[in-house]
């Protein structure tokens, strides 16, 4: 995996978890999870609360810290290393369930402080930056707002916009929809599809199942840390292989 | 529909009676309302009444404004407010020598300016308050020291009254705040060495009267120096003072803190921002506004602690008041010259509360 950087064709995972493990002391969130994701490629990780998926793709930019296993971005180990740690998440974006914006500061402030601290833009230059994403997301008229003065959908957009200005490789998203009122989940699945279809690679967390429908390349099913099973959505949806799977869909679709 | 008609009747009738009130109605309603508290309101006004009279006959009525013979005040029966103007000067400014007074009295100017430019929100800009700062710093350090440009030099020892008190406070403030903030920073911080040593500080120092911290730093701290090595007394008591006010600075900042929401680092983490971007940009912005009202009370309190320097035979204002009031001819009258005293601090201490009361509104409403 180490020498896969140059010469490795595009099909390259560009992140990879082989085998990966980690424990909340003896309960184990985690059970020897595998998952390669190519550039380009969009999966949506479904499952039952406390299957492990949010703990999943807290462990890719190392929000949580996986106990076993490996982890590979763009051909970067996962380890203590901060300078890995960094460099990983500087190719991450990531959205979360709660938005997590900056309260203290407007929103146009939340996007161009990652890009003048860590990429030393200059502040014209970060703010152009941060208009066009938020033109992308449909909301410049509030760039001068705080966050707290908007609705939870045009949070959810603002912090999209945020992970965005950071021009990142990859999406994570932690039920982004979760929080939201029901009024408001179009406006940023909208928002996502959008970015989908700019080839964006994307790993989403989601109850959505419409969405995993028309946007997924592949879709997974996780159950007490395990991934269940993982299939491109015609097959997920029309003939799922596992019964856990079954049970799921039959509970969630019916609602 | 009914429970709503039903509601709106309740607020009609919560709302609209009190809006038209009459002030008889107003006060039958607050005052005299039943037997109990119609008896209430007569006492209570008696005793008021009772009070402001005794202020108005002693204090304006029979009191004594001006004279320089305290032989006329003692034979008024109000107060001696003479005394005030009569000692004004070594109650202000204690022992520092009289013919060079008008040296700190240019001296606060110069501070009270750079105060209030500095509190002002429109002026926090660090390339403007920085040499601001220095040259306030320096010209108050020619003033009060002297020893350059043909003033007489002043030793600290001979430093006293409203200056003092005043160099103490900022001093305290402005050594004692960053110390609080590194303080409560190092009892969260992920390194197990400065947990501990933050921890072991605060708790060993707030354990403590501050005036046992005072005595260290004044008798027991030089025996720990090199031979021929001195710190000035006057710096050492207010690093004394400062220290003991970012101790417990700290544990109200520490509450700040905890009240930030871990989804604040994480989204920091996530635009990978250092720990030191995520703490000055995110994380202390938020907790110091949180705890701003506890913030206030310890700088107030700070203030009224500079009077402390007593034990080392500094006449701050209080000091120096009761040295001056010593003199057999105006002894009398200390109750006037003490009430002048906390006239003083109250002034100061009410300017502060009200300013942080500002800034609250300015917070609340997202100007800064």
């Amino acid at each position: 995996m180490s020498q896969s950087t140059s010469t490795q064709a595009a099909d390259a995972p560009i992140i990879s978890l082989h085998n990966v493990s980690k424990w909340y002391g003896q309960f184990q969130v985690l059970c020897a999870v595998d998952l390669d994701v190519r550039k380009g490629e969009r999966v949506v990780v479904c499952g039952p609360s406390g299957s492990g998926k949010s703990t999943l793709i807290r462990c890719i930019n190392r929000l949580e810290v996986h106990q076993e296993g490996r982890i590979f971005v763009k051909g970067l180990e996962m380890t203590d290393n901060v300078k890995n740690i960094d460099a990983i998440r500087r190719n991450i974006g990531m959205v979360f369930q709660n938005f997590n914006l900056f309260p203290h500061l407007t929103v146009l402030e939340n996007l161009t402080l990652g890009p003048m601290l860590t990429r030393h833009m200059k502040k014209a230059d970060a703010e152009d930056l941060a208009m066009h994403f938020l033109r992308k997301v449909r909301i410049p008229e509030q760039a001068r707002k705080y966050p707290l003065q908007l609705s939870g959908g045009q949070q959810q957009r603002v912090a999209i916009a945020r992970s965005l200005c950071m021009e990142p490789e990859i999406m994570l998203f932690d039920e982004p929809t979760s929080a939201l009122d029901p009024e408001m989940i179009k406006e940023v699945l909208d928002t996502m599809i959008e970015l989908a279809e700019s080839g964006m690679t994307m790993i989403v967390v989601t109850h959505e199942m419409g969405f995993a429908r028309t946007v997924a390349d592949n879709v997974v099913f996780m159950a007490d840390g395990r991934m269940v099973e993982s299939a491109p959505p015609e097959e997920f949806f029309g003939n799922p292989r596992e019964e856990r799977t079954r049970t799921f869909l039959d509970q969630i679709l019916k609602h | 529909m009914t429970t709503a008609s039903s509601q709106t009747r309740l607020v009609t009738a919560a709302y609209d009676p009190l809006a038209r009130m009459s002030a008889a109605d107003w006060l039958k309603r607050n005052l005299f309302s039943s037997v109990w508290q119609t008896l209430l309101t007569l006492v209570t006004a008696a005793v008021l009444l009772r009070f402001f009279w005794f202020v108005l006959d002693w204090g304006v009525i029979n009191a004594v404004w001006v004279t320089s013979d305290p032989d006329v005040c003692r034979a008024a029966t109000g107060a001696c407010w003479a005394v005030i103007v009569e000692k004004h000067r070594p109650m202000l400014f204690g022992l520092y020598p009289y013919d060079e007074h008008w040296r700190l009295v240019l001296m606060m100017v110069i501070y009270l300016v750079t105060v209030v430019v500095s509190l002002m929100p429109r002026n926090w800009n660090l390339r403007f308050l920085v040499p601001l700062w220095l040259v306030a710093a320096v010209s108050i350090g020619v003033l009060m020291f002297g020893g350059v440009l043909g003033l007489r030099y002043v030793p600290t020892s001979e430093w006293g009254g409203l200056p003092l008190t005043m160099l103490l406070f900022t001093g305290t403030v402005l050594f004692g705040m960053p110390v609080a903030v590194l303080l409560a920073l190092g009892r969260r911080a992920p390194l197990p060495v400065a947990r501990g040593v933050s921890v072991v500080f605060i708790e060993a120092l707030r354990g403590v009267p501050l005036i046992t911290i005072l005595f260290v730093a004044v008798n027991v701290f030089p025996l720990f120096l090199p031979a021929g090595v001195q710190v000035d007394k006057l710096l050492r008591i207010t690093i004394g003072i400062a220290i003991f006010f970012a101790c417990y600075q700290a544990e109200v900042i520490r509450g700040g803190l905890q009240a930030i929401p871990r989804g604040q680092y994480e989204a920091a983490a996530s635009l990978s921002l250092t720990y030191w971007q995520t703490t000055s940009r995110i994380i202390l912005p938020q907790a110091l506004r949180i705890c701003l009202p506890a913030i206030t009370n310890h700088i107030i309190a700070a203030m009224k602690n500079t009077s402390f320097v007593i034990i080392i035979g500094l006449f701050d204002i209080l000091t120096a008041t009761t040295a001056v009031m010593q003199d057999p001819l105006w002894r009398k009258f200390y109750v006037e010259a003490y009430l002048f005293v906390a006239a003083v601090y109250l002034f100061f201490g009410y300017a502060l509360s009200l300013y942080a009361r500002k800034v609250e509104k300015w917070i609340a409403s997202g100007r800064i």
